[in-house]
């Protein structure tokens, strides 16, 4: 689905990714984990279009996606829920919903409305509520359920834990589960490693922007090196 | 108390140093010379008078709100009748305004009904800058540069190739358009105080453009003499020029200079209801969300698949085309302009009425142009003064309704306190 082959980044004279190789196939749950600064985000936003990639190769569904601008990139079956919920604050949850299907049809808007409203009721309750006046767990929901609007067939969360209550948290995972289970590709950007390699089906992990181990979700769970850095011991 | 003793000194000292300043002090030019003059006695005991208020409101400003508190506030939420009701009221109400906007002139004075054009033109800018300010959130200091551009391509189109008023409304939109266009160009990756400069540059640029392109302009003298505008080819003199009728003489009706200022009245409230429909609907478009959305949060709208581009020009380019459409009648109305007519300060009122009447608020924006035209005219008798009152009405709505006259409404909750 998404094959990121020896991607190097720069931010003006700085790299901030070096030859990174990360391959996420239709239907998994792939994740990323790494500590603060190591480059998940950079990573992210390299996908998108913003920063480019310096040199190497992004290839969504077969299409090579790398020199694309943004605009285009996010048009192609490909949603980013980004870090930090980036709800519009201001407008209502109905009118967050709409922007994400921003360019389909009216009856395919209706229809993924029908559909996220399916998986969060809580935006039901909320429907003509500001965005900016919801929990932040709602947020997050709203975040998800906005990108989901678009229909994509694969979805790239960028820490959806960030500042969660653990109760809160656990339903945002399962919500992924979902997802997944509904046919959507998920890569998933974590720091909350532990969580995150639970429910994937295999782990990249990041350092000093250099992929630095590869697994499955199960075998790094149990990795000595990942439980001493990630996890604590 | 003690705090409240400094913050007392202070306030009366900030007070004391402004209205010595403003009131105490005057430059006279006697001859060729500039000599200062003292306020007279009866001033300075009123300069004391306001400086002790200052000072003993500060000092007692604890017991005066404990004092005040029990006064109940109106509650003006209950004066609106619900929302089912106003719903069926609305189409009602608009339809009873736009009726009365067309009648009233008939019956009011020549001065009242001028004063009410001049209304209407700062409502169209209000309402142009409100794309650019109010929804998409991004700060224009230099407006006016658009109202200058549609109010010069009237002026020269119809001083150097004879022109009317009808075919040069479209085109002075188009020019302000591409001008506003070409703005947004630059300042595309720019957000909030670095927008605002470079917008600020671009707005006296244009001014002094036209200030030193004297051959084509007439730089300072300005243009004038710019030829009203006609009914279906009937002039509003006394006598017509050559080819045209009179409308008195058409209509069988005696000369009365006072229809030429009906009539334009009657262009500015077509030339706002346009606007106003033309901007309803764009505001229900699509589009018109994505503006609200890029003031929002320009990294979620770019992760939508929105190009900022578009979304940014084209809020430019269209509340660009509605001050050339301002600035044409403006040309229209005063016959004669020059850039005088458009300084910053001319910008800076524009933004005013956007931020008083509440961002993104259309009928606030009505509002606050009509408050903001129309004060100043009540305040003419305090003459030198009147700028500080307008300071005085903007500190006011800042600390009491920092959100405007009539903020953008959304349905929402709010929790009972």
């Amino acid at each position: 689905m998404l094959q990121i082959e020896k991607v190097n980044t720069h931010y003006g004279p700085i790299q901030a990714l070096h030859d990174v190789t990360v391959e996420v196939k239709k239907g998994e749950i792939v994740t990323l984990i790494g500590a603060n600064g190591a480059g998940k985000t950079t990573l992210m936003m390299t996908i998108c279009g913003d920063p480019k990639a310096s040199s190497g190769r992004i290839v969504f569904d077969g299409e090579d996606i790398t020199g694309l601008p943004t605009s285009q990139i996010m048009r192609k079956g490909l949603a980013i829920v980004p870090e930090g919920r980036r709800v519009f604050a201001r407008l209502t949850v109905q009118e967050n919903l709409h922007m994400g299907a921003y360019f389909r049809t009216k009856a395919e808007y209706e229809e993924s409305l029908s559909h996220v409203l399916e998986l969060f009721p809580r935006l039901r309750e909320r429907f003509s509520q500001r965005a900016g006046t919801m929990s932040g767990g709602e947020q997050q929901m709203l975040a998800i359920g906005r990108a989901m609007m678009s229909k994509p067939r694969m979805i790239l969360l960028d820490e959806p834990s960030l500042g969660l209550a653990p109760i809160i948290i656990q339903q945002i995972f399962e919500i992924i589960e979902q997802l997944r289970s509904e046919g959507v590709t998920i890569f998933l950007v974590e720091q909350n490693a532990n969580q995150a390699l639970k429910i994937a089906d295999r782990g990249y992990v990041l350092e000093n922007g250099r992929v630095v181990m590869t697994g499955s979700g199960e075998s790094l769970l149990t990795d000595e090196n990942v439980r001493k850095a990630y996890l604590g011991g | 108390m003690r705090q409240n003793l400094y913050a007392a000194v202070f306030a009366a000292g900030i007070t004391f140093v402004l209205t010595c300043l403003m009131i105490g002090v005057k430059l006279t030019s006697e001859g060729t010379q500039l000599q200062v003059v003292g306020a007279s006695e009866a001033q300075w005991a009123w300069i004391f008078a306001g400086i002790a208020l200052v000072f003993f409101s500060q000092l007692f400003r604890d017991q005066i709100s404990t004092a005040t508190a029990g006064i109940p506030r109106p509650n003006l939420g209950a004066l609106m009748p619900d929302r089912e009701k106003a719903a069926r009221l609305k189409p009602w109400l608009i339809a009873a305004v736009v009726v009365g906007l067309f009648i009233w002139p008939f019956m009011a004075s020549r001065g009242a009904v001028d004063l009410a054009t001049l209304t209407l033109i700062y409502v169209m800018l209000g309402l142009g800058l409100n794309i650019v300010v109010g929804l998409a959130g991004l700060l224009d200091l230099g407006y006016v540069a658009f109202y200058a551009v549609g109010a010069y391509t009237y002026a020269l189109l119809s001083a150097y190739f004879g022109l009317s008023f009808w075919v040069c409304l479209p085109i002075a939109a188009l020019l302000a358009a591409t001008f506003g266009f070409l703005l947004g160009f630059p300042v595309l990756r720019l957000r909030g105080d670095y927008l605002a400069i470079v917008t600020l540059g671009f707005g006296e640029i244009i001014r002094i453009l036209l200030n030193n392109m004297t051959g084509l302009t007439g730089g300072p003298n300005g243009i004038s003499g710019i030829d009203k505008p006609t009914l279906f080819g009937l002039e509003f003199n006394r006598r017509a020029s050559e080819g045209y009728v009179p409308f008195h003489e058409f209509m069988g009706i005696d000369y009365n200079s006072g229809h030429k200022v009906i009539f334009l009245y009657l262009i500015a409230v077509v030339l706002v209801l346009a606007v106003l429909y033309v901007i309803n609907r764009l505001m229900r478009m699509p589009v018109g969300r994505a503006w609200e959305a890029l003031r929002e949060d320009e990294i979620a709208c770019r992760s939508l698949g929105l190009n900022r581009t578009v979304i940014k020009l084209s809020a430019f380019t269209l509340g660009a085309s509605t001050a050339g459409f301002a600035g044409c009648f403006f040309a229209a109305r005063q016959g004669f302009i020059s850039p005088e007519s458009f300084i910053f300060i001319e910008s800076a009122i524009i933004l005013a009425i956007v931020v008083l009447g509440g961002m993104g608020s259309q009928f606030g924006v009505i509002l606050a142009a009509i408050v903001m035209t129309i004060l100043p005219e009540f305040a003419r008798e305090f003459q030198e003064y009147r700028m500080l009152l307008f300071g005085l009405l903007m500190v006011l709505m800042m600390r009491w309704r920092p959100q405007g006259l009539l903020p953008a409404k959304r349905p929402h909750m709010e929790l009972k306190r």
